[in-house]
């Protein structure tokens, strides 16, 4: 019923055939497999990303009570691919002052590393390129690379806006990186699997959502993830109106768009990770079978990027201090609050070993 | 294979990718620099010194925050996936380090580490 595991077993049997045929050794082929997969996955991810800025700007617009795009296409649908095109013919001003290995290293560092993370992001039914088994850990730690990116942005750009920003937006991610992971931490308790693949199999209905029993640690992982992903209130590090756009001052053409795919990539993932571990993933909350798994997935996963893009005009952008007392002060004690809850919970409704 | 080959070929082709798309621009854009074009960005003035200066210590202290408590959170991990079946024992020694480590952070908290200014 409208799997794609199925078409995808086709084409690549075609294809093993076809290389085999050639006398490609076995290691090989394997090889190619995940080389083609990636690629793929790059036109996804880019598709859905497209998709995401052009629903952003539409979203935006209905709650400003404007039209938003209207012109490219049925309601500016193609609209974020002109606006690529006319990215890619940008003219590349880089200053005489940067370091130079740094500041053109930067965009790629930030890119790959969101990436990177849909190597084990379970689409659908058999949709994971590899369901590792440090699934969970693995995410947490390729998402963290983002800041090693953000930092040579604002270190390589020798500008005192892009080191200001850089700074800014690595303490930010840093400080909310803690209280993110402690609060996956409940899930692991009580999934006892790292693999994501696995996580979403055991979630095979409506009541074994895993928020329904880690309400907090779902609050806590989400507004980290928020903050993670550097978007209102949490937007301090690329601040327009002080910061002239923090760590992104000094890039233009496609090392700004790689930037700014990485942010909606980033969206993304935390809509994925959110989804996978508390709301099923790709299971329908109706038991297993009902409708196409994928088709599960991404609605749920358009949701909770819609509710990200609703928080932006809702909340009001918090002061610096406020923002790393939250993360220390409430979220961490919380974190730790929801993992001795989750110990105790266990212990009284499931029993040890 | 291992699951692992994945992940180094997602890296490679990754990278691979957005290097191409900056070769393609690199064909596709024009390119007429001027000595004011090249100055770093400063609201219009002329730049004044170098960027690489002293900044706040605050945000060196978050770091080491940072590297103290992302630890423990990786040192948890482990604990958590088996936790089941460690038993009773396990649990009030984890109580133990969490709460070691909370008295920490509220020593960091009474210390001033926290506040920003």
């Amino acid at each position: 019923m409208l799997e794609l595991r199925g078409i995808i077993d086709a084409i690549w049997s075609f294809i093993v055939g076809l290389l085999a045929g050639l006398g490609i050794p076995q290691w090989a082929i394997e090889l190619v497999g995940y080389a083609l997969i990636a690629v793929v996955m790059f036109g996804v991810v880019a598709v859905i990303v497209l998709f995401l800025v052009w629903w952003e700007r539409k979203v935006s617009a209905k709650m400003q009570d404007r039209l938003g795009p209207m012109r490219v296409g049925w309601h500016g649908i193609i609209q974020t691919i002109a606006d690529a095109i006319k990215l890619l013919q940008k003219e590349d001003i880089t200053p005489k002052a940067i370091d130079f290995p740094i500041h053109f290293w930067a965009p790629v560092v930030t890119f790959v590393a969101a990436f990177m993370v849909y190597v084990t992001v379970p689409f659908g039914k058999g949709l994971i390129v590899s369901d590792l088994s440090v699934g969970v850990l693995y995410i947490i730690a390729i998402t963290t690379f983002t800041v090693i990116g953000l930092l040579m942005a604002g270190w390589g750009s020798n500008n005192k806006y892009s080191l200001l920003g850089g700074f800014r937006s690595a303490a930010q991610v840093v400080s909310y990186e803690v209280p993110l992971s402690l609060a996956l931490l409940g899930v692991i308790m009580i999934s006892q699997t790292l693999s994501l693949g696995t996580i979403v199999t055991q979630q095979d209905n409506l009541l074994k959502w895993y928020v329904w029993r880690q309400p907090l640690g779902f609050l806590i992982f989400w507004i980290a993830a928020t903050a993670e992903c550097n978007r209102t209130p949490f937007d301090l590090p690329e601040a327009d109106s002080e910061l002239v756009a923090g760590f992104v001052t000094e890039y233009s053409g496609m090392k700004f768009a790689m930037f700014f795919l990485a942010e909606f990539v980033n969206m993304f993932t935390a809509s994925v990770v959110a989804v996978t571990l508390f709301f099923g993933g790709w299971m329908s909350p109706f038991g297993p079978d009902f409708g196409p798994s994928w088709m599960w997935f991404l609605g749920k996963t358009m949701f909770f990027v819609f509710v990200l893009m609703w928080f932006r005009w809702t909340y009001p952008r918090l002061r610096v201090d406020q923002l790393m007392g939250f993360a220390w002060k409430v979220l961490l004690p919380l974190a730790f609050l929801n993992i001795l809850l989750t110990g105790l919970g266990i212990y009284l409704f499931d029993g040890l070993k | 294979m291992s699951e692992f080959a994945a992940v180094a070929v997602f890296l490679l082709v990754g990278t691979g990718i957005v290097l191409f798309t900056f070769l393609l621009a690199k064909i596709i854009r024009p390119s007429a620099p001027n000595p004011v074009k090249l100055e770093t960005y400063e609201c219009g003035e002329t730049p004044y010194g170098t960027a690489e200066l002293q900044y706040n210590v605050r945000f060196y202290i978050y770091a080491l925050l940072f590297v103290i408590f992302d630890v423990e959170a990786i040192f948890l991990f482990p604990w958590a996936l088996v936790y089941r079946s460690l038993g009773l024992f396990a649990f009030v020694e984890m109580v133990i380090f969490i709460t070691i480590l909370v008295f920490g952070l509220f020593y960091a908290w009474r210390k001033g580490v926290l506040k920003w200014f």
